[in-house]
């Protein structure tokens, strides 16, 4: 007994104030879970229930038009798989090569460290500036002031880069090393190794990583809306020098539109988006979760 | 007999000398075309550079760089004379302030939960969720700004007291946004302090929260200070939020009530086909390009810095 209280002496406060702060404490630490998982709920129904009026079959196979109840998103889908394919055909060879070459084939030189460190900060870079790169050097020099699907694509392709690369590094630098060796041993040379043992091994993890890196380029706006520009688009592209818009760029000019009942309709795009970027998500953590265990190193 | 043998062989060792030669040369090949894709994010960062302070020369030909930091009237548009970045910045600020606050809050206090109290099951259901909230794009958070808590506010302060554009509702739905980042950035921080610091501290009587604020925190503290600063850099460069739901008027101002004017809602308003090219407005774009890379990089660079610089390695 004598000892307790002296040790609580020592620090300041009872042993039952101590407690009592330390379920208090605990309290706001669950708050801030449920806040935000209450808010992530509040956002869902707050979408649901505004666009869910408006959302049938017609929706998805209408253009856009000046009335609320007739206008789809048929032109922007199209520009949306436009994007998403032709980002995808220039990020994965680009991002899975530049992941390979940094950590099988590089040497740890000053370059190499300069290019990491270059990757790092590129994923910092906030969208508008890629969007007036883009701008700069894809629509007025490499096509003439042409506002095309394929600008907006590069531009994609410049901003989700980074986020392909880190994670293909990190799924090459999961295949333990002992695979490497015994590749070595028979005499494989550097890139039959990295053909024949890293790649497949680290394939699981690139897929999940380029899958993320492909939904944030259907996510993204703010580049596509310097970039695209357009506000009503009633045709999907049909080749890559087409003028296009994405569904969250038409999603933002519905949200601005003068007729508040375009709310509606936003919101009904919001969650055809949302539900192609969940499921998206969804597929990403499955592959990353099946084939997690890792080998023994 | 020994003849043929000896023919065969030697005709074999040139066949394998010859495919050694072809995959050789195959090799060469695909490490210049690899290194070549390593570059391009070298030739990325170059042309950004390149481009932002070349097209601001221009700018800075007709407004001096004190002028533009320093002054308090953002309306190029109106005369160069006018064009005090500071309304902008002032704008961004706010609203990154509020989004830092919230998420600072929300994030860490998620963090100490899953990382001190939550059982493993429970953390394994908690974490994708609140991941989620990183997954959805940001013009649909600026919707539910602008459609869901814009109203409250204005329910709560009186709808001439609340803009319908405001930075407060920007702030907050940006917060939510950056705090799954904030929290997991300070939840590996904090899982990596060693079991036995805890014990320790268990064994002299501490309760969990002392023992999550006295031992855990000081020793993750560079983790959760880089994730502040890098999720802070986030909400600077971040558009549509406060494009769609915190207004287009630039405003110096202290009150998160009020419409105000971020850097980034500038840029995409200029750039989206308002101004012509070459004209002073479409000049201005870059300057605030130019700054708003540079506040970003800077605090990349200091959060990255931070991590690993006072990283504590236990073994």
């Amino acid at each position: 007994m004598n000892d307790i209280s002296t040790k609580t002496k020592i620090q300041g406060s009872s042993h039952s104030v101590r407690l009592w702060r330390d379920r208090v404490f605990v309290a706001g630490f669950v708050m801030a879970v449920v806040i935000g998982v209450a808010g992530l709920l509040a956002l869902m129904l707050d979408v649901l229930i505004d666009g869910l009026p408006f959302l049938d079959f017609q929706f998805l196979t209408n253009y856009s038009s000046w009335e609320p109840h007739k206008a789809g998103i048929l032109g922007p889908l199209g520009g949306t798989l436009w994007i998403v394919s032709l980002t995808a055909l220039f990020t994965i060879p680009i991002g899975v090569g530049t992941a390979i070459y940094l950590e099988e084939f590089a040497s740890k030189s000053k370059l190499n460290r300069l290019i990491e460190l270059n990757i790092a900060n590129l994923a910092g870079v906030p969208s508008v500036i890629y969007g007036l790169l883009g701008l700069a050097m894809f629509v007025q020099f490499l096509f003439n002031g042409s506002r095309n699907v394929t600008a907006g694509a590069l531009t994609m392709t410049l901003l989700v880069l980074p986020i392909v690369v880190i994670a293909s590094q990190e799924a090459i630098r999961a295949v333990p090393s002992s695979y490497r060796d015994a590749a070595y041993a028979m005499g494989a040379n550097r890139w039959q190794v990295v053909k024949s043992v890293v790649l497949p091994q680290a394939m699981p993890g690139m897929m999940s990583g380029i899958i993320l890196a492909l939904s944030r380029a259907i996510g993204e706006s703010a580049p596509i809306l310097i970039i695209s520009s357009l506000v009503v688009v009633a045709f999907i592209p049909t080749s890559p020098d087409s003028a296009f818009t994405v569904l969250p760029l038409q999603i933002f000019t519905w949200i601005g539109h003068q007729n508040p009942e375009f709310r509606g309709i936003a919101a009904a795009a919001i969650v055809v988006l949302l539900i192609v970027l969940l499921s998206m998500n969804g597929v990403a953590i499955w592959i990353r979760s099946k084939y997690q265990s890792r080998p023994e190193q | 007999m020994s003849t043929t043998l000896n023919e065969t062989s030697q005709e074999q060792l040139e066949r394998v000398a010859r495919r050694r030669r072809r995959q050789h040369n195959e090799q060469k090949i695909v490490t210049v075309l690899l290194m070549a894709a390593a570059l391009i994010s070298i030739l990325t960062t170059v042309g950004v550079v390149i481009l932002l302070v070349s097209q601001s020369v221009g700018f800075f030909e007709e407004v001096s760089i004190w002028n533009f930091l320093t002054g308090t009237e953002w309306a190029p548009h109106i005369s160069p004379e006018q064009s005090g970045v500071l309304e902008l910045v002032s704008g961004t600020l706010l609203v990154a302030a509020i989004a830092g606050i919230v998420s600072l809050t929300l994030g860490l206090g998620a963090a100490i939960f899953l990382s001190e109290y939550a059982p493993e099951r429970l953390r394994r259901i908690l974490k994708p969720i609140l991941e989620v909230l990183a997954g959805i794009p940001t013009v649909v958070y600026g919707y539910f700004a602008l459609t869901f808590v814009t109203p409250i506010f204005q329910g709560i302060f009186g709808p001439e007291q609340v803009s319908v554009f405001n930075a407060l509702s920007a702030g907050i739905v940006m917060g939510l946004m950056i705090m799954p980042m904030v929290s997991t950035l300070s939840e590996d921080a904090m899982v990596a302090v060693p079991r036995s610091l805890r014990d320790a501290a268990y064994a002299l009587g501490a309760t969990r929260f002392e023992v999550a604020t006295k031992v855990v925190m000081p020793a993750a503290l560079s983790g959760i200070v880089a994730s502040f600063i890098l999720g802070l850099s986030r909400a600077i460069g971040e558009t549509m939020i406060v494009k769609i739901a915190a207004g287009a008027t630039p405003n110096l101002t202290l009150n998160p009530l009020e419409s105000i004017q971020a850097m980034t809602a500038y840029i995409v308003q200029i750039s989206g086909g308002e101004a012509a090219q070459g004209s002073f407005e479409y000049k201005t774009i870059f300057a605030v390009g130019l700054l708003l890379f540079i506040m970003t990089l800077g605090m990349n660079i200091v959060g990255r810095w931070v991590i690993s610089r006072f990283r504590q390695r236990y073994e």
